[in-house]
């Protein structure tokens, strides 16, 4: 085949629209007789509201409507939670606040008005009255008994208890020879912060009974579903469109309480309704990310062998569930191992309910928490046996060829971790930087050098294993004119799969990448579909697209076979025609497009028409790896680390564009170093936000990071015909340890907490400065 | 309140409220929606925009202290086959992903170049401090901007034509 596109670096359909400020976003669309909503909200992180007063607000300029718990009332469903689990507590969930608030930032009254200006100012005069109730934010604290409650029903603030067990301990505690190191690990909560907040246009047409919803979403099919259930609207009236997104890493991969009561009140008023978070909501109100205590205890031998893994997590649900909150722990003691042959392992995983805003998923969701653990835990045996931490990596590594069955029960699908560690020691030329900070260190200088080789689990996945579907659905066809619409049920906001989805396509069909249309986010004109998260776009929905293509192929061949009278296994696809082997007859592309629609001529048993949908359930999970060097330098007098080199070997299986995985190891990486440096969501005793603005959470900004060496191996996955992992969290996932890594390192202590303010080296160095003293 | 401001070559003539912010006035009021807003506190930069050539935060800019000034959006700055040098440098080296931070992106380093033709890196990466974006972690948008720079003669000529189209532009609009 001529047309190569599937590898080549090309540059994005998107963008054109997107650099000329012409795309749209949900704010950027505007409706005849649009209304504005604005929320009163939980100032309190516990407690009992004594009193509403709206008639302030009713009164107040261009006010429509005033909306409370009790106008919602059996009319408006709960906030949905599609995680099922034995034993899970379900917190009720109302869309605003019955009796109880139970986190600042929880809406309590909705004010809906015809301009955004007099909705917010009829919000600041809707008068409710608290009663302060004694909050819990500690998650140490919570699980004690007495505790205060975040849900009194429950009895405790457990809401489920989930063990995992492998291997022959008894091996490990009658070897005399092994040693114990036991630490806590703190992963803490994060603000996913994508640039755009989230927004919803509600549109109901009371004649024709039909719901249309514009929301910045991953996951528009599956929010159609809900916000139909919520609001009773039957499902075939329901539209959800995702236009651009401003960015979500897995915070719009959810349902949240304000799109239902956007929905309600388009409903109760007959006009649309316009919701736009601002940033403080933001981060009070859309889910957090991690949140995780982890008790380890790292089992090893005298030669760098860890031969067991104890770990207790405790993980911060917040107060309420969203769409997957419980779940997403979960995957942390599945990926706890990482790439090493440990033979046991042992984790209870407890979710914990405390006064905070719910956790769910965010770029990682539950697996960056244990690739933290593990690497960590790699280095601090390295520490303790004072060896190189590569050394230690090597000696865990599963010997090449064995299959990667794993003491966790979760089965790897294929992995060269040699290689990509090989390739990062390479690049990063790792001993003459080992050489560097002997020779700084004798000047007292700190240098770190941090390493992780990290394994995750990806490509979101076998619905047999997902809460809600893991399959995506893909449609490709061909118009009468020849031009080839896409469409996927995932739904990219940013990734770029407009362009690989045509580059698959183009490349199966042997035309012109420019022929190519793709779309998603729309459910009326996309079938069905899951999504865009945990790195699955192109893996599943790729994949189903690429499926899509072949059949239109094989229907084409039979098309134009008929029309040249040859056989149809003897034509071949190229630059826009198909033709018999050896090009001595041919017929264009798009001849046989325009003769699929007339269907004057079509070969026998060929329904006219060229569209097909192909729906791909993947068979497994796929586990990309990689191995990171992070380079730091730590100022010895005010603590100060400055990122000096940073050093990424990924792989993500097969490469379909360079230029956009280089894009999302990027960005990933940066959000990884935004955890390890300066990213921190404050609750204090009081469950009060602290951090509730972007003046006190920090999120990178451009001259945190250094010039980033990035590179690739591909190692193919037998999961899909594509032999695509996924890359869209691979850069978070294997940055945060490598940085802390280095840090560490620098301090020549064997652990330090996240995120590494000056302040906390300086303690640390201040401590190790003192006679005698040995820090951590 | 009147206020009459030059956006993007065309004066025009509007009637806004005292307390309307800038990036309101350019979106809902003029329809220029290629300005965003990411935190309505000047901490983000997507509402970036050139305000008598300086690059300013609309979010924390009143629509009336515009009044008389002469401001360009991302709308203004080129379109499909006369993209800006800065535009066109973000498409070629994927400065970009879900776009939202993009159009505040450009203008702020359209500031720099105007003061600073030939950035070192890092001076690129200190002139985007004011700029967030979450997306790209920033690399792809410095080696974006470093394009623009190396087509800079591009922009040159850009510039001519399009200062040659302003001044054929009318006058006023209403």
């Amino acid at each position: 085949m001529a047309t190569k596109l599937l590898g080549e670096r090309i540059k994005r359909k998107e963008d054109p629209r997107l650099i000329q400020g012409r795309g749209h976003y949900v704010d950027d669309i505007k409706l005849g007789g649009m209304l504005h909503m604005a929320f009163a909200r939980s100032p309190y992180g516990h407690a009992r509201i004594t009193s509403i007063h709206t008639e302030a607000a009713r009164n107040a300029p261009g006010v429509v409507a005033v909306l409370a718990s009790g106008d919602l009332k059996g009319k408006l469903g709960q906030v949905p939670c599609a995680a099922g689990m034995k034993g899970l507590k379900v917190p009720h969930h109302p869309c605003l606040a019955e009796e109880r608030v139970r986190y600042v930032g929880e809406p309590v009254v909705a004010v809906v008005a015809t301009d955004r200006y007099l909705a917010t100012d009829a919000a600041a005069q809707v008068e409710i009255e608290y009663e302060m109730l004694p909050a819990v934010t500690s998650m140490d604290k919570a699980i004690e008994s007495g505790s205060t409650l975040v849900h009194e029903s429950f009895g405790d603030n457990i809401a489920f208890r989930d063990q995992l067990e492998g291997g022959d301990w008894k091996t490990v505690e009658s070897d005399s020879s092994v040693r114990v190191i036991k630490q806590r690990l703190i992963n803490q909560r994060l603000g996913p912060v994508a640039m755009e907040t989230r927004g919803v246009v509600a549109s109901y047409s009371p004649g024709e009974d039909t719901l249309t919803v514009w929301s910045s979403t991953q996951v528009p099919h599956i929010l159609k579903t809900q916000l139909s259930l919520m609001t009773g609207i039957d499902e075939p009236r329901c539209r959800v469109i995702a236009p651009e997104v401003g960015g979500a890493f897995g915070s719009k991969l959810n349902v949240y309480a304000e799109e239902g009561v956007a929905c309600f009140a388009s409903k109760l008023l007959g006009s649309p309704v316009k919701w736009i978070e601002g940033r403080r909501e933001n981060l009070a109100g859309t889910i957090h990310g991690r949140d995780q205590i982890n008790d380890l205890e790292v089992y090893y031998k005298p030669d760098g062998k860890v031969v067991g893994l104890k770990c207790r997590i405790l993980a911060d649900m917040g107060a309420y569930f969203q769409l997957l909150t419980p779940a997403i722990p979960t995957s942390t003691p599945l990926m706890i191992l990482g790439c090493y042959d440990i033979p046991c392992v042992s984790v209870e995983t407890i979710g914990v309910f405390t006064n905070k805003m719910a956790t769910d998923a965010y770029r990682g969701a539950g697996r960056p928490e244990a690739t933290y653990i593990i690497e960590r835990a790699m280095n601090m045996v390295a520490h303790e046996l004072k060896m190189d931490p590569v050394d230690v990596r090597t000696r865990n590594f599963p010997a090449a060829g064995k299959d990667v069955a794993l003491a966790t029960g979760v089965t790897y699908d294929t992995a060269d971790y040699q290689k990509t560690l090989k390739k990062v020691l390479k690049i990063s030329r790792y001993p003459q930087l080992r050489k560097e900070q002997q020779r700084l260190r004798k000047k007292g200088k700190l240098l770190g050098i941090g390493l992780s080789t990290y394994v995750e689990i990806c490509a979101m996945g076998p619905s047999s294993r997902m809460p809600a579907g893991g399959w995506e659905s893909g449609t490709v066809r061909v118009e009468p004119t020849g031009r080839v619409t896409v469409l996927s049920g995932a739904s990219p906001h940013g990734q770029g799969e407009q362009t690989s989805f045509a580059q698959i396509v183009a490349q199966e069909l042997g035309i012109p990448f420019d022929d190519v249309t793709v779309f998603h986010g729309d459910t009326a004109q996309v079938p069905m579909g899951i999504g865009t998260f945990g790195s699955r776009t192109t893996a599943v929905g790729g994949t189903a697209i690429y499926v899509a293509a072949q059949r239109i192929r094989k229907k084409m061949a039979r098309i134009a076979a008929h029309k040249l009278e040859v056989k149809p296994g003897d034509v071949v696809f190229d630059e826009g025609t198909i033709q018999l082997k050896g090009g001595s007859k041919s017929v264009t592309f798009k001849k046989v497009a325009e003769e699929a629609y007339l269907a004057k001529h079509l070969p026998p048993g060929v329904e006219p028409g060229l569209s097909e949908t192909y729906v791909f359930e993947p068979p497994n999970f796929t586990y990309p790896f990689g191995a990171h060097v992070a380079v730091t330098e730590v100022d010895e007098k005010t603590g100060e680390i400055r990122l000096r080199n940073y050093f990424a070997v990924d792989d993500c299986g097969r490469i379909l564009n360079p230029m956009l995985v280089d894009g999302q190891v990027q960005g990933g990486i940066a959000q990884g170093a935004g955890q390890a440096l300066v990213e921190d969501l404050i609750y204090d005793e009081n469950a009060q936000l602290l951090t509730g603005s972007l003046m006190d959470y920090a999120i990178p900004k451009a001259d945190l990071l250094p010039w980033l060496e990035t590179a690739n191996t591909e190692t193919r996955t037998p999961v899909n015909p594509l032999g695509v992992k996924g890359v869209g969290e691979a850069g978070t996932i294997g940055s945060t340890p490598a940085i802390v890594n280095a840090v560490a390192d620098a301090l020549g202590v064997r652990h330090i907490d996240m995120p590494l303010k000056p302040e906390r080296v300086w303690n640390i160095l201040k401590q190790s400065a003192r006679p005698g003293g040995e820090a951590a | 309140m009147k206020v009459r401001i030059r956006l993007n070559g065309n004066w025009r003539e509007d009637d806004v409220e005292p307390r309307m912010l800038l990036v309101h006035y350019l979106r809902e009021v003029a329809g220029l929606t290629g300005t965003h807003i990411g935190c309505e506190t000047s901490l983000c930069g997507a509402c970036t925009v050139l305000l008598n050539g300086d690059a300013a935060k609309s979010c924390t800019i009143f629509a009336v202290q515009a009044d008389g000034a002469e401001i360009t959006t991302i709308e203004g700055l080129g379109t499909d086959g006369n993209l800006h040098p800065l535009q066109q440098g973000f498409w070629e080296e994927h400065g970009l992903h879900c776009g939202f931070c993009t159009p505040g992106m450009i203008l702020a380093a359209h500031q720099l170049l105007g003061r600073n033709p030939h950035p070192a890196r890092e001076e690129i990466r200190h002139a985007l401090e004011g700029n967030l974006c979450r997306c790209t972690g920033y690399q792809h948008i410095v080696k974006a901007i470093e394009w623009a720079v190396e087509h800079s003669g591009d922009r040159q000529a850009h510039q001519a034509a399009a200062a040659q189209a302003a001044t054929t532009e009318p006058a006023l609009k209403r």
